[in-house]
């Protein structure tokens, strides 16, 4: 026996092609995800050079950001997401990459396709030009976000220039409370290390509460692990995680599968294996999250109230506290519950599958939306969408006053027509409340699908545990 | 890419810890299909009203820092969004250089692509290069990335770390992409292992 390794030790070890100059090494791509935002530039990359895609079978494309959630049949009106669009298609078929247009009902948002075609394996290497591709780690696959020049070297060469991150362990002991989501343990964890809590490191969750999350949890968590600055997130693979790949369009098929199970069951960090660095949490102390600020690391528990600049010791902390508060228009002191918002918006490769959309229907049953209040859910997926509706979801939401759009990034960043107005608030389950992030002076509070059904029920930021 | 390795010029500070990326250039210009011509959306959001003109106290519009080519800027610079048009912007923008006490993953990745230096100092040392870049045009910063120095306009001298790989890349303007397809036998031979112990990939 060498020495123990983690689990992002094992999967780095089996993809190092070798080793360029001291800490610089080249390492293989077994998937590279491309949406239409990052990629023309790469392309046209290629192009200039006389270059090709070394690996159109490992790559795939989707057109995700710039899709219009309504009306999809008139197409894209606004013409410069019409023409990114229309160059990833372009693109696509010059290069030979399998591309799912804006028609197909297997569309939806990259890091939700990825999975739900069974794209995204255990032990994988997975890059995608985008910084929420941490969303794959959920699998025990290594995936992060790249450049626009680093997809055209992974499209060019299917490999990536890397040096290695530190390990970081990130242990969820105990049970989740009732109404406690992943989503709220991805922004305690947040609260907790902060924005650059994880930077240099590939953090690895572990301890009883990830073990019993679903993948779609799984999936929400890693999503947000960029959000604590890290490189990706990871879960061991296990019964859950095969269980969910099976039978996916392009997961492996019988004899292969359960070839390729039993070297999944490899994929776990040894006894022993040693992190840089190690955080610790108690899932039975966890209650609800909303973040006030804009920064995902201004998370506080709902039954809290907003801060003051004076309660952060750190002078550049008080600056920005300061200048959130301002742009929040929040004023310090005031309880969190208090807030009231004009918009909910649920949807994202947060919070866009099918057990969100299940989580909300739950809450809303029954229920109306306030009537001051502007409430949409867009799901992840073409796929999640057919399913929502066989379940009946979309009866609930529409009757409760909810919107029913079709799938896309939608308001998670606001580059279709779905945008926040200046001072408008919204209560999301997307992963960002940068300033402008959904629209220009838009107010952004991050909450998990419950409490954003239960914050459109209310008309203010609500502790979901306490709706009746 | 183009090569770095000396640079002296006038620093811009922008005491803000947390400068993510949708700051630096916001959505609404991602759209482009082109690396060129987002200089004049850098920062758009802080430094543009609602009417087009410029925000007067927003620091690059200041006369002072009209012709900044390094940022000064607080921890966790270029976090949030992998968008490469974040060092488009700055670089369009004819920023070369940033200094800050730590960067955000990706985006620091993405510099070294595009021919700008991220700098890592310390806390101690951010403040004194904020202090200088504070004093405006006539202070300029110096920074030799041979010798991994940066020379204040008093003439203290802050030694920088940077991995030599990425210190190569900049020095030299290198092709990243036919550096590595001339390991392209490296890359066959790993394929074909792969393929007999994973078939399924
Ligand atoms: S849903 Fe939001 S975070 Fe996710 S890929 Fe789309 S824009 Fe990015």
């Amino acid at each position: 026996m060498g020495t123990p390794r983690t689990l992002y030790d094992k999967i780095w070890d089996s993809h190092v092609v070798d080793q360029l100059e001291d800490e610089a090494y080249i390492l293989y791509i077994d998937r590279h995800l491309v949406h239409e935002v990052t990629s023309p530039q790469a392309f046209e990359g290629l192009r200039i050079a006389g270059r090709k895609v070394r690996r159109p079978d490992a790559t795939f494309a989707v057109a995700d950001h710039n899709v219009p959630t309504k009306d999809i049949e008139k197409g894209i009106t606004d013409p410069e997401s019409k023409l990114q669009v229309d160059t990833l298609e372009a693109n696509t078929a010059e290069f030979g990459v399998p591309y799912f247009s804006m028609t197909d009902d297997r569309r939806g948002i990259v890091h939700i396709i990825g999975p739900e075609q069974g794209l995204t394996l255990p032990g994988m290497t997975i890059v995608c030009g985008d910084s929420h591709t941490s969303t794959h780690g959920a699998f025990g696959s290594l995936a992060h976000g790249i450049g626009t020049s680093e997809v055209e070297h992974v499209l060019a060469t299917q490999t990536l220039v890397q040096e290695k991150a530190k390990n970081m362990r990130v242990t969820v002991h105990g049970d989740l409370p009732p109404g406690v989501t992943a989503k709220d343990v991805a922004l305690a964890i947040i609260g907790k290390i902060g924005t650059a809590g994880g930077t240099g490191h590939v953090i690895e969750y572990a301890g009883d509460a990830i073990r019993a999350l679903s993948m779609e949890g799984r999936m929400t968590l890693c999503n947000m692990t960029i959000e604590a600055g890290a490189r990706a997130g990871l879960i061991a693979p296990d019964e859950t995680t095969f269980d969910y790949i099976k039978g996916r369009p392009y997961a492996p098929k019988a004899g292969a599968f359960e070839q390729a199970v039993a070297y999944w069951k490899t994929l776990n960090s040894d006894e022993g294996a040693k992190f840089d660095t190690e955080v610790e949490l108690d899932a039975s102390e966890l209650i609800p999250y909303v973040t006030w600020g804009t920064s995902p690391e201004d998370a506080l528990p709902i039954t809290g109230s907003v801060p003051a600049p004076s309660d952060f010791a750190d002078e550049g902390k008080r600056g920005a506290a300061e200048r959130a508060l301002k742009y929040m228009g929040l004023t310090a002191g005031m309880k969190l519950s208090d807030i009231e918002v004009d918009h909910v918006f649920i949807g994202s490769c947060t919070n866009g599958r099918i057990e969100d959309l299940r989580a909300v229907a739950k809450i809303i049953e029954g229920k109306k939306v306030k009537s001051t209040v502007n409430a949409i859910i867009v799901p992840g997926s073409g796929l999640v969408k057919i399913q929502a509706e066989d379940e009946g979801l979309d009866k609930i939401f529409e009757a409760a006053g909810f919107e029913w759009r079709q799938p896309g990034c939608s308001m998670c960043l606001a580059m279709n027509p779905d945008k926040l107005a200046p001072g408008d608030r919204c209560a999301s389950t997307s992963n960002r409340n940068f300033e402008g992030r959904q629209g220009q002076g838009g107010r952004t509070h991050l909450v998990s699908p419950a409490m954003a059904a239960a914050a459109a029920v209310t008309g203010h930021l609500t502790d979901v545990r306490e709706l009746d | 890419m183009e090569k770095f390795n000396k640079l002296t010029a006038v620093a811009a500070p922008m005491p803000l810890v947390n400068i993510d990326t949708d700051m630096i250039i916001p959505k609404q210009y991602l759209k482009t299909i082109q690396r060129k011509g987002l200089g004049k959306n850098l920062f758009a959001e802080m430094r543009y009203n609602d009417d087009g003109t410029e925000v007067e106290d927003f620091v690059l519009n200041q006369p002072a820092y009209r012709n900044a080519e390094i940022l000064v800027a607080g921890d966790n610079f270029g976090c949030g969004s992998s968008r490469e048009h974040a060092p488009w912007a700055l670089l369009d923008f004819g920023i070369r250089c940033v200094i800050s006490t730590s960067f955000a993953d990706i985006f620091h990745n993405n510099c070294f692509r595009n021919g700008i230096l991220p700098i890592e100092v310390s806390p101690e040392d951010l403040s004194k290069l904020m202090e200088d870049a504070e004093r405006g045009a006539n202070a300029t910063i110096s920074i030799d990335l041979e010798a991994q120095e940066i020379r204040g306009p008093d003439g203290g001298v802050i030694h920088f770390e940077i991995d030599q790989f990425n210190k190569h890349c900049l020095l030299t303007g290198l092709d990243e992409i036919g550096l590595t397809l001339k390991k392209e036998d490296k890359v066959a031979e790993y394929e074909e292992t792969r393929k007999m112990q994973q078939p399924w990939l």
